[in-house]
C-alpha cells in the first residue's frame, strides 16, 4: 500500500516507514518565526542555555508590527535584533522585507520534500511548492531552538481533486472560499489537504499559496501541490539549496477524495465572523462598507495587484470608502512599481502601506472604529480581529475588493473585468 | 480534584475572541492576560471567572492563529481545563505546551450548562457534575510526559538535563 505525500516525507525524517497516525520525532530543516521571535527568545532564556543548537535553521522575519508602531513593539524588535547577533542567525529579515510567508517563499526556504516548522498559523502556504509545513506555538519554537526536535503526529490527508476551467472573474480565492463554506472550519482538523486535478495544476504558484495558506482555516495541518514544471521554474532562479521532489504514492490511503469542478464557480464571499459563512458575492452585493484592504499573505502577490489595478486604472475610489493596498513583500510592491500599477493605485486615491502584516491582526495600520466594515483580501474575519468589537469583516478576491472599493458597496466584479 | 463553575460557549471559539491580536504582540504579565482573557467572545467572563472554573465549548475550540497566550491567559485566569467537542491542532498543542489539561468529551459538552458545579478527575479521566459523571479518553501517551513534566519548557529541561 503507497504512502501519502505527508507519509512520505516524514518517513523519510524518521528514519522508518511511518503512517497517519503515527507519533514521530523529527528534526525539520527550518523553523519560522516572526514579532513573535521576542516572546519565544524570552521562553529560551528561561532554560537557561547560552546558545541556540542550530542557529542555520532558524529563519526570522519581523513582519506583523513594522515599523514598529509604539515603544513596547520597538522593544521587541530591538531584543530580537541583538538575539540575532549574538547567536549568529544567518536567515534574518527586517521590517522592509514583508510577510514572512512571501519572504520566505521568495527566498526559498520552501522546496519540495522540506519540513519546516513555524510559529504562524499560515505556516502551512510553503505546501504550494511541494513542502511539508505546518504551524506551531512559542514555547514549541522556543524548544526547537533548544533541542532541533519536535513531536508530530503523522497526519491523515483530505485529497481535493480541482477539475474544469474557472469562469471569468473567478479566482484562486473564490475556489478557496467555496470549498471552506462547503466543508466547515474544522473539516480537515489535523488533516493535510492535498490540491491535486487538472484545475490545481492550471493555478500559477501564487494562487496555489492561497490556497494552502488558507487551507490554516479549514483546520489543516498542512497544505500540498505536487510539484510540476511551474514550481521547477519558480526554483530555477532561486533555490539555493538541494532539494528532493517528494509525491504521494498513486495507491496512497486517503482519509477522503472531494472531486470539486470550478467551472460553473461564481465569485465568492466569507461574511462574518466565520471563514466558512460563505456566500456569493451576489447574495451580499449593495451592502455598503467603510474599508477596503487589498494584499496580506493571502492576497498580496503581483497576480494580485495586477488584477486590482485594471479594474482601478483611470477611475476613482468611492468617496465613502478608504482603500489600502498591501503588498506581501518589497520584491511584490517593486514588481508592482515598475509595471506601473502603484501610480494606478495612487491616482484612483488608494493609500499604500508597507509591506508586512498591516491591519490582517488588528495591531496598526488601518484599524476599524466599531461599527465599521471591512472588506479585504485577507484570510480571517474573526469577530473583531480588525479593531472594534462590533466591527465586521468580509473576505473576496483582489477582483471583488477593487470592484467593491469603486463602487463603494459590495460588488461582483464580472462587470469590471 | 478542584470544583468550579463551568462556563458555556458553542463551536469553533477562535483564538481573535480568546486573546485579541492587539495584545498579542505586548509583553504582558499573567494577571493582565487574564484580565483580556475571552474579551471579545463574552467581556464579563475575566471580571467573574473563579479558579477551578471550567470552559465547556463545542468543537474546533481554538481556531486560527497560533498565538499560545490564548492558552496562557485561560490558566492566568485560573480555568482549570476547557472540555470541547473538539480542538483546533495548534490550540491543543499550545495547551498541554502551557499546562493547560484540554479534554474532548462530546457528552459533557451536550449536557453541561453555563453555572453548573463541576468536578474533574483527572486520574480516574471523570468529569462529575449534580451526580453525573461523564469519562474522557486519555491523552496521547506523547503529550502525558510534556504535561507530568510541567509543560515544554519543563520537560525540554529534563531531556537536556538542565538544572
Amino acid at each position: 500500500m503507497g504512502l501519502t505525500f505527508s507519509e512520505k516525507v516524514l518517513s523519510r525524517k524518521a528514519g522508518r516507514t511511518v503512517r497517519a497516525g503515527d507519533v514521530i520525532t523529527v528534526a525539520p530543516d527550518y523553523y519560522l518565526s516572526h514579532d513573535n521571535s521576542s516572546a519565544i527568545i524570552g521562553e529560551f532564556k528561561k532554560l537557561g542555555l547560552k546558545k541556540v543548537v542550530a542557529p542555520g535553521k532558524i529563519v526570522i522575519v519581523l513582519d506583523h508590527i513594522v515599523p514598529a508602531a509604539d515603544e513596547k513593539y520597538a522593544q521587541n524588535h530591538k531584543v530580537i535584533r541583538e538575539f540575532v547577533a549574538e547567536q549568529g542567525i544567518p536567515n534574518f529579515y527586517d521590517i522592509q522585507a514583508g510577510v514572512c510567508h512571501q519572504v520566505f517563499s521568495e527566498a526559498s526556504f520552501a522546496l519540495p520534500g522540506r519540513v519546516i516548522m513555524g510559529s504562524d498559523s499560515h505556516t502551512t502556504t510553503y505546501g504550494a511548492f511541494g513542502a511539508f509545513s505546518a504551524g506551531i506555538g512559542r514555547t514549541e519554537t522556543a524548544s526547537l531552538w533548544a533541542t532541533d526536535e519536535i513531536w508530530l503526529r503523522v497526519p491523515e490527508t483530505l485529497r481535493i481533486e480541482l477539475s474544469g476551467k474557472p469562469p471569468h472573474g473567478v479566482y484562486a480565492k473564490d475556489i478557496i472560499l467555496k470549498i471552506i463554506g462547503d466543508l466547515g472550519a474544522d473539516r480537515a482538523n489535523y488533516e493535510a489537504v492535498e490540491f491535486a486535478g487538472p484545475a490545481a495544476a492550471d493555478l500559477s504558484l501564487a494562487s496555489r499559496m492561497v490556497l494552502t495558506n488558507m487551507a490554516a482555516e479549514m483546520g489543516a495541518k498542512n497544505g500540498y501541490f505536487e510539484p510540476d514544471d511551474k514550481t521547477l521554474e519558480w526554483l530555477r532562479a532561486r533555490a539555493k539549496g538541494d532539494y528532493e521532489i517528494v509525491r504521494s504514492d498513486p495507491d496512497a490511503t486517503y482519509e477522503a477524495i472531494l472531486e470539486y469542478d470550478v467551472t460553473a464557480l461564481e465569485p465568492q464571499i466569507a461574511c462574518p465572523h466565520t471563514v466558512d459563512n460563505v456566500k456569493p458575492v451576489t447574495a451580499v452585493a449593495g451592502k455598503t462598507f467603510d474599508q477596503a484592504l487589498i494584499g496580506t499573505c493571502t492576497n498580496g502577490r503581483l497576480e494580485d495587484l495586477e488584477v486590482a489595478a485594471r479594474i482601478f486604472k483611470g477611475k476613482k475610489i468611492h468617496p465613502r470608502v478608504r482603500t489600502l493596498i498591501l503588498p506581501a513583500s518589497r520584491e511584490v510592491y517593486l514588481d508592482a512599481l515598475k509595471k506601473g500599477l502603484i501610480e494606478i493605485f495612487l491616482e484612483a486615491g488608494c493609500v499604500m502601506l508597507n509591506p508586512g502584516c498591516g491591519p490582517c491582526l488588528g495591531a496598526h495600520e488601518g484599524i476599524l472604529a466599531p461599527g465599521e466594515v471591512v472588506v479585504g483580501t485577507s484570510n480571517r474575519n474573526f469577530k473583531g480581529r480588525m479593531g472594534g468589537r462590533d466591527s465586521e469583516i468580509y473576505l473576496a478576491s483582489p477582483a471583488t475588493v477593487a470592484a467593491s472599493a469603486l463602487e463603494g458597496k459590495i460588488t461582483d466584479p464580472r462587470m469590471y473585468l | 480534584m478542584s470544583k468550579g463553575k463551568v462556563w458555556k460557549y458553542g463551536d469553533d471559539v477562535n483564538t481573535d475572541v480568546i486573546y485579541a491580536g492587539k495584545y498579542t504582540y505586548q509583553q504582558l504579565q499573567p494577571e493582565e492576560m487574564a484580565a483580556h482573557a475571552l474579551e471579545d467572545l463574552d467581556p464579563g467572563f475575566a471580571k467573574a471567572v473563579k479558579p477551578g472554573d471550567v470552559i465547556v465549548a463545542g468543537k474546533n475550540f481554538g481556531c486560527g492563529s497560533s498565538r499560545e497566550q490564548a492558552a496562557a491567559c485561560l490558566r492566568a485566569a485560573g480555568v482549570q481545563a476547557v472540555v470541547a467537542e473538539s480542538f483546533a491542532r495548534i490550540y491543543f498543542r499550545n495547551a498541554i505546551n502551557l499546562g493547560l489539561p484540554v479534554l474532548q468529551c462530546a457528552e459533557a459538552v451536550d449536557q453541561l450548562k453555563s453555572g453548573n458545579d463541576v468536578e474533574i478527575d483527572f486520574a480516574g479521566g471523570k468529569i462529575l457534575s449534580g451526580g453525573r459523571v461523564f469519562t474522557f479518553p486519555p491523552l496521547p501517551e506523547s503529550v502525558i510526559g510534556i504535561l507530568a513534566a510541567g509543560g515544554l519548557l519543563e520537560w525540554t529541561k529534563k531531556k537536556l538535563n538542565i538544572k
